[in-house]
């Protein structure tokens, strides 16, 4: 390790080897309950990661929506589905993903090393929260308003679905 | 060397890479949803990370990542009721049994 890592590259070297060791323990192992607890694991180190991008209000909202809510939902789906013993067993295109995944990977990093990227050196907005609720209230209000429309209809959908049959 | 943009984006093809092989390879749906889940968060590491090092006075990629959880709790919110509706009908979340629109 250089002598002169500073705190910022040291957190994000641990947080990104975290992270990926989570997400393949996550597609790796059998059980499935470890795996939704892997994937809480990982939410909250890549929580931690958006505040090392100096992102403190999405740090916060990935804790609230991913690490609590979607947790909870997939926790209770794997309940509500009792396949624990069939745990999650690979199907018969586990090689080909590899391979294929693989070479996802190898090209995404060969792109992303080979371009040149116009890194800003301008100063970030002071308040992270503050600048996000003046690009989301003004630039974005429509988007944000047909974003409560799409819950909206989720929430709709999700409850037609598992009504079951009438009676 | 110092952190820079492109460790981040590194560390998001990788995760979205292994979100991508647990999409294809599982077979429990349940599984199938949280693989999709890590896809969609290395998605929003890239747009903060282009956020912070490319238009740091714009606030633009993070309000994408906004959308995109949002999406994505939708998302979630959906399939976990649609494959319960499965598994009331057919008993089995197993993907390579759920074949019945199968040519």
């Amino acid at each position: 390790m250089p002598a002169d890592i500073d705190g910022l590259s040291l957190s994000f070297w641990i947080l990104a080897v975290v992270t990926v060791g989570a997400a393949v323990a996550v597609v790796a192992t059998r059980n499935i309950f470890r795996a939704a607890i892997y994937l809480v694991l990982s939410f909250v180190t890549i929580a931690a990661l958006y505040l090392t991008l100096s992102a403190e209000f999405l740090a916060a909202v990935q804790i609230l929506i991913y690490a609590g809510a979607i947790a909870v939902l997939l926790i209770f789906g794997i309940m509500l589905t009792r396949e624990q013993r069939a745990g999650s067993p690979s199907g018969r295109l586990s090689f080909p993903a590899l391979g294929v995944a693989g070479l996802v990977a190898f090209a995404l990093t060969f792109v992303i090393l080979g371009s040149r990227w116009n890194v800003s050196q301008a100063p970030l907005p002071a308040d992270n929260t503050v600048a996000i609720a003046d690009a989301l209230f003004n630039q974005f209000v429509l988007p944000f308003e047909l974003a409560s429309v799409l819950l909206l209809a989720a929430i709709i959908g999700a409850i037609v679905l598992v009504r079951g049959s009438k009676e | 060397m110092t952190v820079g943009l492109q460790h981040y984006l590194v560390l998001s093809a990788v995760l979205f890479s292994i979100g991508f092989y647990g999409a294809i390879s599982k077979r429990n749906a349940v599984v199938i949803l949280m693989s999709l889940e890590i896809m969609l968060n290395a998605v929003n590491i890239t747009l903060v990370a282009l956020s912070r090092y490319v238009t740091p006075v714009a606030m633009t990629g993070q309000v994408f990542a906004i959308f995109v959880m949002t999406v994505a709790a939708a998302e979630a919110a959906l399939g976990l009721a649609i494959i319960i509706a499965i598994y009331r009908s057919r008993e089995t979340v197993d993907v390579e049994k759920i074949d019945l629109m199968k040519w």
